[in-house]
C-alpha cells in the first residue's frame, strides 16, 4: 500500500476526481474511435511516424490548441476564485496548483508549440526547402514536447500538481516547503519539452542558413523566416540555462545536493537568477515569431511591401541581444543596490527602442495601403493599440525604484498578460485563420471570425485592465482571497466578467472551425487572401515535396513578382526529389522519455534505470542505421503537379 | 521641472477621478519613499500616455484614409522601401524619451536606497523584519521588544529595516510608505522607510511563499515620537518575555495573532547578517542549540 500511496492526489477535490472520470472516458473513447473505424494503421503510418515538417506542424498546432483550452479552463477557476471577497470556491493550495499550472502550460506547452506550429509549417515553405535540415530530429522534438506536456497534464491526477507558482522560486520548490511530488513533475515534464525545443533550434537555424532555394539571398528571406531565424538563434543560446537550472533544482529534490537550499552554501536566489536568464528571452523567443507573423499578414491585407525591411530585421537582432542582458529585472527588489538595479533599469528600457521601431514601420505599411479588414488583419490591427499599452506599461515597470511599487502585484499581471495575449495569441489566431486555408485546404467563416475578435479584444479589456489599477491599490498577485474592506471586490468582479466573455470568443473559434468543416467550400484557389510571400506559390493542399522545382526568388515578395510583375519562379526541368523516409524511432523515445522522466518523479530507480538504457540504445542504434532516404520519381510529380493543378 | 509637476498633477487627478475619489494605495503615499515612487509612476503615465495617443492617432488616421472600401479598384499601392528621415525620428523621439526616463530611474534608485530624503540628520531607529511561514517577527533591539504581525514607528524619524527570513523567499511592502524589498534566509536586506504623518497603514508579504500568502499581513501604525515611547514604556510594563522554546514554536507554519514581547530572538537566535558560508554555521549551530535549550527546558519542568 505504501507503494501505492505516492501516487495518490494529496489534496483531492469534487473537481480532480471528475476529471479522472473525464480522462479516463475520453482515453477509452479515443481507442474504441481507433479501433471501430480501424484507424491504428493509418494513425501510426501518417501522423505517428511522419517526418514531414507540414504534419508536425499541424500536430503541434492541435497540441496547442489542447493545451489553451486546459490552461484557460485554470484561468477561468482563478478569476471566479477572485471574483467576489472571501470566495471560497477552492481553498489556497487548490488555487496555488491552478495558477502554478496556468502559467507552465499557457507559456511552454500552449504558445512554445504555438510557435512551433507555424515554424515548421512555413519556414520550409517560406524559403523555397523540401523539408526541415533534420527531419527525423524534428519528429523527435514534437514527440519530447508532446510527452513532456502529457507528463504535466497527469500531475493532477496521479500525485499532485505543482504549486509552487510557474517560477518555481527555491526554496519554495524544495523538498522541504513542496515534499509532494507535484515540483518533481515541473522539473521532468519541462526538461523533456524543452531538449525539443533546443533541438528545434538547432534543426531550424540549419534549415534557414543551409536549406534556402540557391536564389533567397539572407536579405531575401520573408519576414516571418527572418524572425524564426532570430528566435531559434535566441533559444539555442539560453535553453541550455533552463536545462541545466532543472537538472540542479531535479538534482536537489531527489538526490539531496545542494544547489538552491539555505543551508550547506546553497543560494535560493540563484535559482531565480539562472530561471530569468532563460525566462526572459523566452518571452523575445514567443512574441518575435508573433511580430513576424504579424509583418506578412498587415503587409498582405495593406496590399503594401513591408516597410523598412531592414530595420525590421535590425530591430529584431538588436531586441534579441538585449534581451539576455535583462533578467534582473524581475527581482529589482532582491536587494542587489541601486548600481546593479540601474543598469538593468537602463537595458530594459532600450528595448523599447527597436519594438517602437516595428511599430512604427507597420504603421507605415497600412499608409497609402488599400487595407481589407479581414479576421487576421482584425487581429493585427487589434495588436497594435493593446500592445502599445502594455509596452508603455512595461517602460513603468522598468523603471526599478517604481517597480518596487509594482513587483508582485496585479499590475504586473496585468502588463504581461497585455502583451502576451495581444501580443502573442492574437498573433496566433491571426496566423490561424491566415494560413488555415493553406493548411487544410478551406476558409474558415469571416462572419463567426470577426464576431470572436470582438468579443476576445472586448473581453480582454476588461478582464486586465482593471488589475492595473487594484495592483496600484496594493493587491498582491497569487493571492487566493482577499477580505472585502480592501475594497478590491468590485473591479475583480469586473476581471470575471471579462474572462467570461474571452470564453465564450474562444467557444465561437470552435464553433467556427466545426462550421466551416461543414459548409466552407472546398474549391478555393492556392492564394485566396491575394498573398505576396512564397508560401502561397505551391499548390493547396501542399504536395508532400512542396515545391516540384526549386523556386527562383527576386525578392522577400517573391509571389507577388510573379503575380505583377511577370517573373518567372519556376523554370527548368522536373527530377527526381530526393525524401526523408518515415521512422517510428522518435514516437518511441518520446514514448520512453515519458516513462523516463515519470520513474524520476516518483524515484522508482528500477524503471528509471531501465528507460535511460533504452534511450542510449535508442540513440546508438540511430547511429549505426543507414537510412539513404528515398526518391520521389519525375513520373509520380507529374500525376500530382496535374491532379493538383486540376483541382484549382 | 514646472511642466513635470503639472503633467505629475494632472495624471494624478485623472487617476483619482477615474477610480471614484479614494486615492489608490500606491497614489496615497505617507512617506518621502513612496512619495518619490508615486511621482516616477505619475511622470511616466504622463509621459508614455502622450505616446500612446501618438500611436492610436497615426493608426485611426491610416485606417479611415487607406481603407479599401474608400478607394478605387484600380488603386495600385505604391512600393516604398523605407526612409532614412522617418526612421531617425522614429528611433530619434524614444530614444530621448528613454534617456530621460534613464536619468529619473537611476536618480531615483539611489533615492530609494538611501536614507529618506528629510531625515538625514536623524539617527535611524533599526527595526528586525523576519518573516517565517505566514507570519512576520518584528524585533526592536535598542528597545528591546518585539512584536509578530504589527509594527508601531515613530514619524519623524527614519526606520532602517533589516529583513531576513526563516523560510521561503518573502517581500516586505507597506505600500504607503515605499516599495518591496526581499526578505530571505541567508542573508540581510535593508529597506530605508520613513513616515511623515501618524496613521494605519497595510503591510504585507507581496511574494508567494505558500498556502498562508494570502494572510500574510500585518498591521501598521505610524505615531509621534511621544506616543511612540510611551508605547515602548506601556510594553516594557505589561509584556512578558520571549523565549527561545515560544519563538521556535511560532516558527512552525501557520497563523499568529497580533502579539508583543519583551527582548528579542535576536539574542538567542541572530540573524544571517554575514552572509554565504556563516550563517550555514551559525544556523546549524543554533538548531541544535535550540534543541539543547528545548530539552534543558523541560528538564526544568
Amino acid at each position: 500500500m505504501d507503494f501505492l500511496d505516492r501516487f495518490a492526489v494529496p489534496n483531492p477535490s469534487i473537481a480532480i476526481y471528475a476529471s479522472m472520470v473525464a480522462i479516463g472516458l475520453t482515453v477509452v473513447a479515443i481507442f474504441a474511435g481507433l479501433t471501430y473505424f480501424k484507424k491504428w494503421g493509418y494513425l501510426w503510418r501518417e501522423w505517428l511516424t511522419t517526418v514531414d515538417h507540414k504534419r508536425i506542424g499541424i500536430m503541434y498546432l492541435i497540441s496547442a490548441l489542447i493545451m489553451l483550452f486546459r490552461g484557460g479552463v485554470d484561468a477561468i477557476m482563478m478569476r471566479a476564485q477572485l471574483a467576489v471577497p472571501d470566495n471560497k470556491l477552492m481553498d489556497a493550495q487548490h488555487y496555488n496548483e491552478v495558477f502554478s499550472t496556468h502559467g507552465v502550460i499557457m507559456l511552454l506547452f500552449m504558445a512554445m508549440p504555438f510557435i512551433f506550429a507555424f515554424m515548421n509549417y512555413l519556414v520550409p515553405l517560406q524559403i523555397g526547402a523540401r523539408d526541415v535540415a533534420f527531419p527525423r530530429l524534428n519528429a523527435l522534438s514534437f514527440w519530447l514536447f508532446f510527452f513532456g506536456a502529457m507528463l504535466l497534464n497527469i500531475s493532477f491526477v496521479v500525485g499532485g500538481s505543482p504549486d509552487a507558482g510557474w517560477t518555481s522560486y527555491f526554496p519554495l520548490a524544495g523538498n522541504e516547503l513542496s515534499p509532494s511530488v507535484g515540483t518533481n513533475y515541473y522539473m521532468f515534464a519541462i526538461q523533456i519539452s524543452g531538449l525539443g525545443s533546443l533541438m528545434t533550434g538547432i534543426n531550424m537555424i540549419t534549415t534557414i542558413i543551409k536549406m534556402r532555394a540557391p536564389s533567397m539571398t539572407l536579405m531575401k528571406m520573408p519576414m516571418f523566416t527572418w524572425s524564426s531565424l532570430v528566435t531559434n538563434l535566441i533559444i539555442v543560446t539560453v535553453f541550455p540555462v533552463l536545462t541545466v537550472a532543472l537538472a540542479m533544482g531535479s538534482m536537489d529534490r531527489l538526490f539531496g545536493t545542494h544547489f538552491f537550499t539555505t543551508t550547506n552554501g546553497g543560494m535560493d536566489m540563484l535559482w531565480a537568477n539562472l530561471f530569468w536568464v532563460w525566462g526572459h528571452p523566452e518571452v523575445y523567443i514567443l512574441i518575435l515569431p508573433a511580430f513576424g507573423l504579424y509583418s506578412e499578414i498587415i503587409s498582405t491585407f495593406a496590399g503594401r511591401n513591408l516597410y523598412g525591411y531592414k530595420s525590421m530585421v535590425a530591430s529584431m537582432v538588436i531586441i534579441s541581444a538585449l534581451s539576455c542582458l535583462v533578467w534582473a529585472h524581475h527581482f529589482f527588489t532582491m536587494g542587489q543596490g541601486p548600481t546593479a538595479n540601474s543598469f538593468f533599469s537602463i537595458t530594459t528600457m532600450a528595448i523599447s527602442v527597436p519594438t517602437g521601431v516595428k511599430m512604427f514601420n507597420w504603421l507605415f505599411t497600412l499608409w497609402k495601403g488599400k487595407i481589407r479588414f479581414t479576421v487576421p488583419m482584425l487581429y493585427s490591427i487589434g495588436f497594435i493599440p493593446l500592445f502599445v499599452i502594455g509596452g508603455m506599461t512595461g517602460v513603468m515597470l522598468a523603471m526599478s525604484a517604481a517597480d518596487y511599487q509594482y513587483h508582485n502585484t496585479m499590475f504586473l499581471v496585468a502588463h504581461f498578460h497585455n502583451v502576451i495575449i495581444p501580443g502573442v495569441v492574437f498573433a496566433m489566431l491571426a496566423g490561424l485563420t491566415y494560413y488555415w486555408p493553406k493548411m487544410f485546404g478551406f476558409m474558415l467563416n469571416e462572419r463567426i471570425g470577426k464576431w470572436a475578435f470582438w468579443l476576445l479584444s472586448i473581453g480582454f479589456c476588461l478582464a486586465f485592465f482593471p488589475m492595473y489599477i487594484t495592483g496600484l491599490d496594493g493587491q498582491a498577485r497569487r493571492m487566493y482571497t482577499y477580505s472585502e474592506a480592501t475594497g478590491y471586490g468590485a473591479l475583480n468582479m469586473v476581471s470575471f466578467v471579462g474572462a467570461g466573455i474571452m470564453a465564450i470568443s474562444f467557444a465561437i473559434i470552435v464553433y467556427n472551425v466545426y462550421y466551416s468543416v461543414r459548409y466552407s467550400p472546398r474549391n478555393i484557389s492556392a492564394d485566396p487572401w491575394d498573398a505576396r510571400s512564397l508560401e502561397w506559390a505551391t499548390h493547396t493542399p501542399v504536395p508532400e515535396y512542396n515545391f516540384a522545382i526549386t523556386p527562383n526568388v527576386a525578392s522577400s515578395q517573391a509571389f507577388w513578382d510573379t503575380k505583377k510583375k511577370g517573373h518567372e519562379l519556376f523554370s527548368g526541368e522536373l527530377e527526381k526529389i530526393h525524401m526523408p523516409n518515415n521512422s517510428g524511432v522518435p514516437f518511441i523515445m518520446g514514448a520512453i522519455f515519458f516513462v523516463w522522466g515519470f520513474s524520476f518523479i516518483f524515484s522508482l530507480w528500477i524503471p528509471a534505470i531501465i528507460s535511460t538504457i533504452a534511450i542510449l540504445v535508442c540513440l546508438v542504434l540511430r547511429s549505426f542505421e543507414v537510412d539513404h532516404g528515398r526518391y520521389i520519381s519525375v513520373k509520380e510529380i507529374e500525376e500530382t503537379e496535374i491532379k493538383l493543378r486540376g483541382v484549382n | 521641472m514646472k511642466l513635470k509637476s503639472v503633467l505629475v498633477l494632472l495624471v494624478f487627478t485623472i487617476i483619482t477621478v477615474l477610480t471614484g475619489c479614494e486615492p489608490l494605495m500606491v497614489l496615497d503615499p505617507k512617506g518621502p519613499q513612496a512619495k518619490r515612487q508615486a511621482h516616477d509612476i505619475l511622470l511616466s503615465i504622463g509621459i508614455m500616455s502622450f505616446i500612446v495617443i501618438v500611436v492610436f492617432a497615426i493608426l485611426i488616421y491610416v485606417l479611415i484614409k487607406y481603407r479599401a472600401s474608400k478607394q478605387s479598384p484600380d488603386y495600385e499601392p505604391p512600393h516604398i522601401e523605407g526612409n532614412k528621415w522617418v526612421e531617425i525620428v522614429c528611433v530619434g523621439i524614444p530614444v530621448i524619451i528613454v534617456t530621460y526616463f534613464s536619468f529619473v530611474s537611476v536618480q531615483s534608485n539611489y533615492i530609494v536606497e538611501a536614507k529618506p530624503q528629510g531625515y538625514q540628520d536623524k539617527e535611524p531607529l533599526v527595526i528586525y523584519a523576519s518573516s517565517s511561514d505566514w507570519k512576520w517577527h518584528f524585533s526592536y533591539p535598542e528597545e528591546n521588544i518585539e512584536t509578530i504581525n504589527y509594527l508601531y514607528i515613530p514619524t519623524d524619524r527614519p526606520i532602517e529595516f533589516k529583513l531576513y527570513s526563516f523560510g521561503p523567499i518573502t517581500s516586505f511592502w507597506i505600500p504607503q510608505l515605499g516599495g518591496q524589498k526581499y526578505a530571505m534566509s541567508n542573508m540581510v536586506t535593508t529597506l530605508n522607510l520613513a513616515a511623515d504623518e501618524p496613521g494605519e497603514m497595510m503591510g504585507r508579504n507581496a511574494n508567494f511563499s505558500g498556502k498562508g500568502t494570502a494572510e500574510n499581513m500585518f498591521n501598521v501604525t505610524a505615531m509621534s515620537e511621544k506616543d511612540f515611547d510611551k508605547w515602548v514604556k506601556d510594553v516594557k510594563k505589561t509584556a512578558k518575555p520571549l523565549t527561545e522554546g515560544q519563538f521556535n514554536k511560532f516558527l512552525k507554519p501557520g497563523h499568529l495573532g497580533q502579539m508583543t514581547f519583551t527582548g528579542t530572538h535576536l539574542d538567542f537566535s541572530p540573524a544571517p547578517e554575514h552572509h554565504n558560508s556563516e550563517p550555514t554555521k551559525s544556523e546549524e549551530g543554533h538548531e541544535d542549540h535550540s534543541q539543547m535549550e528545548m530539552s534543558d527546558h523541560q528538564g526544568h519542568q
